[in-house]
């Protein structure tokens, strides 16, 4: 398959636009739902996954070949995700390091939301429960849970899809998962 | 809570797969020992479980599409580049007939003008070539967009593209009509028609390369 997708990726450098066809054929699956958990909405996910879409079409010529697509393919998609994010939430952000301690943001300093035992969820509602509570994770944390547990890549990849260091990936899928431990203890 | 910051730090190392062998057994001895603790890494667990229960959920309809009608329109050139790639044959064979059949119209319909191949001896009138009486042409004939009378001889072959034949006198069969308004003795071959024409330059190139 990555072998397709290489020959592809030349035919499209190479200013054939039908073979890019393919490519979204391949792809579109992964990336829209990806983009949907990211946003947990439908109209926003088919909205950014199109213009990841997009942008990878256009910025074709930056795609380094020795690197795989698809991760680029998930950077786009995650970063204009979390545009969209923040252009549609207030100024503050809840992950924003609070100032004189090391490493503690706010999500730190928030009690866990005092949410009713929710056995009575039938398992569609519990599923959107799920979604809902992981899109309301901040961003940075959303998308390392998102990459890791849904669309189950290691850690090394989710480092090159996001280019952060390792450790970076490691300290916000820590507070990522203290965080939903929260938010879906009493489930 | 502090104290248990240490194990649970444990806790996410292990669950990314980074747990040493003496790690894992300071966790798990402390988990034996620690309620507080085993809770946690429960809900950890469980956490895990319930995020990777969500449904798969696939791109909605005509997404390709969407997405391939909104991409920037490519060069021309390109379209064409795969054309010839897709259908090769094809193409080759489509360009020969345009090539071929559209030189043969264009040439058809622009020369209107009258063409006699040899004017030594004969009389021109309008678009009418005349062959007077006493008059013997030993070369073959060749007249585009005009016709022919003949009143002399002609050795040759002859050949009337876009004309005719013309009959001086009205006479009741063809042998009396040659013999008296003059004559042919080469073949005689009258092209009127387009289609005929065409056979006819195949046929001429049939012949050309079967005589090489």
């Amino acid at each position: 398959m990555e072998h397709i997708v290489k020959e592809r990726i030349k035919q499209v450098k190479k200013g054939d636009q039908s073979a890019y066809r393919e490519i979204v054929e391949l792809y579109q699956n992964k990336i829209y739902q990806h983009c949907y958990r990211m946003l947990g909405n439908v109209h926003e996910a088919e909205d950014i996954a199109q213009e990841a879409f997009i942008r990878a079409y256009v910025n074709i010529d930056s795609f380094d070949e020795r690197r795989k697509f698809s991760s680029w393919l998930y950077r786009i998609a995650t970063n204009l995700s979390i545009d969209r994010i923040r252009k549609r939430k207030p100024d503050y952000f809840l992950d924003a390091e609070v100032k004189g301690t090391d490493g503690l943001d706010m999500y730190s300093q928030m009690a866990a939301s005092d949410r009713t035992p929710a056995e009575e969820l039938e398992s569609n509602e519990l599923q959107r429960y799920i979604h809902k509570e992981i899109s309301e994770l901040p961003p940075k944390y959303r998308s390392i849970i998102v990459l890791r547990y849904l669309e189950e890549f290691s850690l090394q990849e989710i480092s090159e899809i996001l280019d952060i260091p390792i450790g970076t990936v490691k300290t916000r899928i820590h507070r990522g998962r203290e965080a939903l431990r929260k938010r879906l203890r009493h489930v | 809570m502090d104290a248990h910051k240490e194990h649970i730090k444990l806790m996410h190392k292990y669950l990314d797969g980074d747990l040493t062998k003496e790690e894992e057994l300071v966790l798990s001895k402390h988990l034996e020992e620690c309620e507080a603790c085993q809770k946690h890494f429960h809900e950890l667990n469980r956490t895990i479980a319930l995020i990777q229960s969500t449904e798969q959920i696939a791109a909605p309809l005509h997404f390709t599409e969407n997405v391939m009608k909104s991409l920037p329109k490519e060069k021309k050139r390109m379209k064409v580049i795969r054309l010839f790639k897709g259908h090769p044959f094809l193409v080759a064979a489509a360009v020969f007939f345009v090539f071929m059949f559209g030189g043969m119209f264009s040439f058809w319909n622009q020369s209107n003008e009258l063409v006699v191949s040899k004017t030594d001896n004969l009389i021109i009138q309008g678009d009418t070539v005349i062959v007077p009486e006493g008059v013997t042409i030993e070369d073959d004939l060749l007249i585009k967009n005009g016709n022919l009378v003949v009143k002399g001889k002609i050795d040759g072959n002859v050949t009337i593209f876009n004309g005719k034949l013309i009959e001086e006198e009205p006479s009741l069969d063809q042998e009396g009509l040659m013999a008296s308004v003059g004559e042919v003795n080469g073949e005689l071959k009258t092209v009127d028609r387009i289609f005929e024409w065409i056979w006819y330059h195949i046929n001429e190139l049939i012949q050309k390369v079967f005589a090489m």
